[in-house]
């Protein structure tokens, strides 16, 4: 796709949390590296006007279903979701067949990636073997064999001193730990939020307490450990308000919201559409703008999709039975645009850092940012372009997406990843 | 009243307004007389075919369709969930395809899961009826209550209602709260706090959890069956327990109106939700019920029938 490896992205406004950059500047691309745009002889010049220019946005939960589940999803079709979303980098979720207890499935899932993938494929070990829970997964391996962090994504250890010696475990190589918050004894058959519309429709709920129990017993091993653990996809205002005093004490929690729990509630579910059903499931009014406060006041410092695809047989059934999970990368940003930049909750700036700094902090990558010497990955956003999302155009295998048919304001029109555009065109 | 019929399905009272609400019960009245009659058949299901697809076991409602089919002159299909596909992996959405293409005209289903029949309304030609999803409703059997209540006293505006029981589980509680708030009653749910959820308030239901509270003034009393498993799940003690503090027996009984209703919708457990002396006395229209579910749902096939 590339004529010259040497361009100039020109006229944009260049938003930039890392730099506390917010402002049209030329930003300089010379061999897969940023540079300084004065450096560069007879560059391609790539007229970006009225268009912002970002750091690579980083999705730090990701469900890429290979290897073991292909049929929903495949590295190649989920990273060029991601490109196609804006993203220039994914954490993959380790809930694969089998699952990321060894560093010979990290290799191969490199290995493919390097193949396949059309942006950064960053991995993620488990935290237990086979994600049972019970014995602690080969951390140190995992580590050598290059992943990021640490998870059971989807299950959570129940067994609370297995999990303190994991934290500190994992704390002396350095990973930081991502955790699914969710007492299984509460959340029981539960397929949707416990409360009003859970009790009308009469499903079995999942209360906000089978995730805030075990937010607050990862702020108590956070704290007495002094090491970091990340609260996966937020979803009740009692979590939200434990983590802002948690965080005010300097214990080292973060955590991200996804774009559904930002823009969808359980109401959503009285039709039973299974689109709507995901763990953590819908929650109400009141969590929703919970979990819009913690973006706004800086609690929550991630927005990540937890893009979780599943096949049309495997979703199109009746709601009890039917998976959780939506898939999200091509949503993300076009969601949290229309509900968090153009309703005013959010500077563009803010929302930038919750998918470059966020991440990059979180996982302790040199990434998320346009100073020169960095990677060139980088993504370009229309703000005000409007859409009616459709997808049946989606690059992800799967389309279980609450999202299809709805209008959106703003979106990413090019993806660049070392260098190169993965998607959109130069000519923007 | 003048209104049409026009839904090919009944999946909740909830989609339902008053009008078709009355429409269903005033059908109901005609096809009583026709149950009462030396020759207890009409043709007007003649040349259709009815498919009873019961996923989730039941004895009664079963029996109480496939009459009601009879006595419509339909052609009818039984099948349940174990002797199906569904046992060989095939999807519910497979099994009614293939209950499609053999031109039935209604599936009439009973399913554990609630939204079943609305997700298959979606994806077939073939009228539904919901004969118990889950925990979520059972309109024929809250019409048939409402049906029962209306005969007695005329007219559900202002009545006091109140149901008793395991509501966080009860189909049977959910259809009769949306029908009889519609109809302009006044509901009250009782029970053990773990059974009997706060939520319904906001939607205009008295909730307690105090058998007299809930009884005093109440025109009628429906008790709901109290299942056994749920003690061992923790919701409560034991159904000794349970029966001392919500039982009816016949002190209980006088904190009623004195013309109030006894109704359940069986199977009873004797001397759990109410004293066998209850169950068989004066108040009681716990067997009428059963009746006049039979002509309730001859009304709902005879309307959604005439849309298909």
């Amino acid at each position: 796709m590339n004529t010259k490896s040497h361009y100039i992205l020109s006229g944009a406004r260049v938003v930039d949390p890392s730099q506390g950059i917010d402002r049209i500047m030329d930003i300089g691309v010379a061999n897969g590296i940023i540079v300084d745009p004065a450096e560069i002889t007879n560059p391609e010049i790539i007229d970006l006007a009225g268009k912002v220019v970002a750091p690579g946005f980083i999705d730090v939960h990701v469900h890429l279903r290979q290897p073991g589940n292909t049929g929903a999803e495949t590295i190649a079709t989920g990273t060029r979701a991601a490109a196609a979303g804006g993203f220039t980098g994914v954490v993959a979720m380790p809930n694969t067949h089998p699952c990321c207890d060894s560093a010979g499935t990290i290799e191969l899932i490199k290995r493919d990636s390097q193949r396949h993938a059309r942006v950064r494929v960053y991995t993620c070990g488990c935290l237990s073997k086979n994600m049972e829970g019970k014995e602690m997964a080969p951390i140190g391996s995992l580590k050598n064999a290059g992943v990021v962090a640490l998870s059971d994504d989807g299950r959570c250890i129940q067994d609370h001193n297995l999990m303190r010696h994991v934290v500190a475990y994992a704390k002396s190589f350095g990973l930081p730990i991502m955790d699914h918050c969710e007492d299984e004894s509460l959340k029981g058959d539960g397929v949707m939020h416990e409360g009003k519309w859970s009790v009308l429709l009469g499903m079995q709920g999942i209360p906000g307490a089978a995730e805030e129990i075990i937010v607050q017993r990862n702020i108590i091993l956070a704290n007495t450990i002094d090491w970091k653990i990340h609260i996966q996809h937020i979803s009740t205002r009692e979590s939200v308000d434990m983590i802002r005093r948690a965080r005010a004490r300097g214990i080292q929690v973060t955590a991200e919201a996804t774009p559904h729990h930002i823009s969808l509630t359980d109401e959503c579910i009285k039709r039973f559409d299974t689109n709507y059903k995901m763990n953590p499931p819908l929650r109400t009014e009141d969590d929703r703008q919970g979990v819009i406060e913690g973006l706004r006041d800086g609690t929550i410092t991630i927005i990540a999709t937890d893009h979780a695809p599943h096949t049309y047989t495997q979703k199109e059934t009746e709601f009890d039975i039917a998976p959780f999970g939506i898939i999200g990368l091509e949503t993300a940003i076009p969601v949290c645009l229309t509900e968090l930049y153009h309703t005013g909750i959010l500077t563009l700036s803010e929302l930038v850092a919750k998918f470059t700094t966020g991440p990059a902090e979180l996982l302790g990558l040199e990434v998320g940012t346009l100073k020169n010497g960095a990677h060139a990955d980088i993504t370009i956003i229309d703000p005000d372009l409007e859409f009616v999302y459709d997808v049946s155009q989606s690059y992800s295998k799967s389309r279980n997406t609450p999202f299809n048919g709805m209008k959106f304001k703003g979106r990413a029109i090019g993806t660049v990843v070392n260098g190169n555009f993965v998607f959109g065109e130069k000519k923007a | 009243m003048n209104i049409t019929w026009t839904r090919k399905d009944l999946l909740e009272i909830y989609d339902l307004t008053a009008a078709e609400i009355e429409l269903i019960l005033d059908t109901a009245e005609e096809f009583k007389k026709v149950c009462q009659r030396n020759v207890k058949k009409v043709p007007a299901l003649r040349g259709k075919t009815v498919v009873n697809f019961f996923v989730e076991p039941s004895t009664r409602t079963r029996i109480s369709f496939e009459l009601a089919e009879q006595r419509l002159s339909a052609d009818i299909i039984n099948m349940a969930g174990s002797s199906s596909s569904l046992t060989k992996g095939e999807t519910l959405l497979d099994t009614i395809k293939n209950i499609e293409a053999l031109q039935a005209d209604i599936i009439v289903m009973r399913h554990s899961a609630p939204g079943a029949h609305e997700f298959i309304a979606r994806h077939t030609k073939c009228g539904v009826v919901n004969a118990g999803d889950g925990a979520h409703g059972h309109p024929t059997q809250g019409l048939l209550d409402i049906f029962t209540i209306r005969e007695k006293f005329g007219s559900l505006k202002g009545l006091n209602v109140s149901i008793i029981g395991d509501i966080l589980h009860s189909r049977v509680a959910r259809s009769n709260m949306w029908g009889l708030l519609k109809l302009g009653a006044n509901v009250t749910f009782a029970g053990p706090a773990t059974l009997c959820p706060r939520e319904f308030e906001e939607v205009g239901v008295r909730v307690c959890h105090n058998l007299r509270e809930a009884l005093v003034g109440a025109d009628v009393v429906n008790l709901l069956r109290i299942q056994h498993e749920r003690q061992h799940c923790g919701f409560f003690p034991s159904t000794t327990e349970y029966n001392q503090f919500f039982g009816l027996n016949n002190d209980s009984l006088k904190w009623l109106k004195p013309h109030a209703l006894v109704m359940h919708p069986g199977p009873i457990n004797r001397d759990v939700e109410l004293s066998s002396d209850i169950a068989d006395g004066e108040r009681s229209v716990i067997l009428e019920q059963v009746s006049n579910g039979m002509a309730v749902r001859m009304a709902v096939l005879f309307l959604t029938a005439g849309v298909l």
